[in-house]
């Protein structure tokens, strides 16, 4: 076979085959890992009616790399856990969404305002954590679950919106990136990703706000918050989210949040990146650590109590 | 479970109604989603589960009832066809990824001139009813509509039923659904009777 290339060693031969005959244990680059069969054969249910889009792969296209176990959905699912997601199984594993995003629509466009603290357990991390994902210069995405698979899949998502534009000559729809990435999700349902993400831009429509889950929820909103210290956040947003505001008080907003989730999640902290998205693209407004914000506020608590 | 699907049947339609709220864990992602789905011009679905699965399922059925028209010469699927279809997607695949959706399909066949409902769950098992609930909302409704339901009722006194298994359900259920949609199924298509927040206010 053309695919194929014979090494001759003095007592074996070693035979690299093609991408297509790939057999476990032959490979003398196999690692433990098979590759998935195409996803046409494997009977499993596609959403609406298509393909799921191949993975990104290097190399070999439609092949993945999977554990080299019979049921590689239930491997995953048991040994690497979403707390929200997965059942606590004490899986070696686990993703917990430890931190707080928040995203929201006002008149003059969308503020997009994470935190960037990393935690595995107890552990803190990281401190500087780029949550926000550049999809590309006109969409943004936030990260939420476990960072490989958010970081992942929103660059295949770019892969996918820039395909689109290739072949139809235009930008791609918010609602279109984020179905893109909604179907993906739901293809792999029950595998154990664990991905929150709010995907927001300005098309023509306007702007659009759209948060996607690692289970395949699609939700369109004026605003959504994220994460462990998503609660927190939602208290101030709501509170005082009005779609009159105006540019410097949606970023007020935006940071106030964000400083008021982190204060009280011991998940979220560091440093507060905050984005504005305008019809020209988005744009970043500022990284300001969330402990200087403390002392800014109550010294303007105790300003505000003298006068 | 926590969703709640209603739906009565009345002389010449079928009023479906569902709560608006989308929940996950402690967290309210949302007041004012529409879960009545359009499947053709004349039925609808109302659907509880997974966000996920409510919406790729309508809108797999959707397209494939559409693409029956387009290769059919037009022609339109009774909601006998439309249910069973629906029923026979939901059990296939039942053993390869299942749709966790529980369904109301209530629709008007314009040549029988006749409206009816049907009620599917996620094992994918059918049964045409008057009237039917989904969800949680199954223990406080069913004895309302029992004892409410006529089958020569009109539209307006359909609704009113409805309205009193909303009542009741704000009343005595442990969650809050304060927003409900209610549309209506009759001869001139699908329309919104009542929205508590408008679903397209996003």
């Amino acid at each position: 076979q053309k695919d194929n290339i014979t090494f001759i060693v003095p007592h074996k031969q070693y035979t690299m085959l093609g991408a297509k005959g790939m057999v476990i244990g032959d490979d003398i680059l196999d690692l433990g890992s098979r590759k998935a069969d195409l996803r046409s054969s494997r009977g499993r249910r596609q959403i609406g009616g298509g393909f799921a889009p191949p993975p990104l792969m290097l190399g070999a296209p439609e092949q993945f790399d999977l554990p080299n176990v019979p049921d590689p959905a239930l491997y995953t699912r048991s040994n690497f856990a979403s707390v929200s997601g997965n059942k606590d199984a004490n899986q070696e594993i686990k993703f917990a969404k430890g931190t707080t995003t928040l995203a929201f629509k006002f008149n003059g466009g969308i503020i997009v305002s994470v935190d960037s603290r990393s935690t595995m357990g107890n552990y803190i991390s990281s401190g500087t954590v780029q949550k926000v994902i550049k999809i590309n210069p006109y969409l943004l995405g936030t990260m939420a679950g476990g960072a490989a698979d958010c970081s992942f899949w929103e660059r295949n998502l770019g892969v996918q919106c820039r395909m689109f534009e290739l072949t139809n000559g235009h930008r791609i729809s918010v609602a279109g990136a984020s179905k893109l990435l909604a179907n993906t999700m739901s293809s792999y349902r029950g595998y154990g990703l664990s991905m929150g993400t709010m995907v927001t831009g300005w098309d023509e429509t306007g702007p659009q706000l759209y948060y996607v889950d690692d289970d395949g929820t699609r939700l369109k909103g004026k605003y959504f918050s994220v994460g462990s210290g998503s609660t927190y956040a939602y208290g101030v947003l709501d509170t005082y989210h009005r779609d009159d505001l105006s540019v410097e008080e949606a970023i007020d907003l935006g940071k106030r949040a964000i400083y008021h989730a982190t204060h009280r999640d011991a998940f979220s902290g560091g440093i507060n990146n905050l984005f504005h998205v305008t019809k020209d693209g988005w744009v970043q407004i500022h990284a300001i650590d969330v402990n200087d914000m403390h002392y800014e506020f109550a010294e303007e608590k105790n300003n505000r109590m003298a006068s | 479970m926590a969703d709640t699907v209603l739906g009565v049947t009345y002389k010449g339609g079928v009023v479906l109604a569902t709560d608006q709220t989308n929940a996950r864990s402690i967290l309210t992602y949302q007041h004012n989603l529409d879960k009545i789905k359009e499947l053709s011009s004349h039925s609808a679905m109302g659907v509880s589960g997974p966000n996920c699965d409510l919406v790729n399922f309508t809108e797999y059925i959707a397209k494939n009832i559409k693409l029956y028209e387009l290769s059919h010469d037009g022609m339109k699927l009774s909601t006998h066809a439309q249910a069973n279809f629906a029923r026979s997607e939901l059990a296939a695949a039942l053993r390869k990824g299942p749709y966790q959706v529980n369904i109301l399909l209530g629709g008007y066949d314009t040549k029988k001139e006749e409206a009816s409902l049907y009620t599917l769950d996620y094992l994918g098992s059918l049964h045409k009813v008057d009237f039917g609930a989904q969800g949680y909302a199954s223990y406080f409704c069913l004895s309302i509509m029992d004892r409410d339901f006529d089958e020569n009722m009109t539209e307006k006194e359909a609704v009113a039923v409805v309205d009193h298994c909303i009542q009741e359900i704000q009343t005595r259920f442990l969650l809050s659904q304060p927003n409900f949609i209610i549309k209506v199924v009759d001869k001139d298509g699908v329309r919104v009777v009542r929205a508590g927040k408008d679903p397209a206010d996003t």
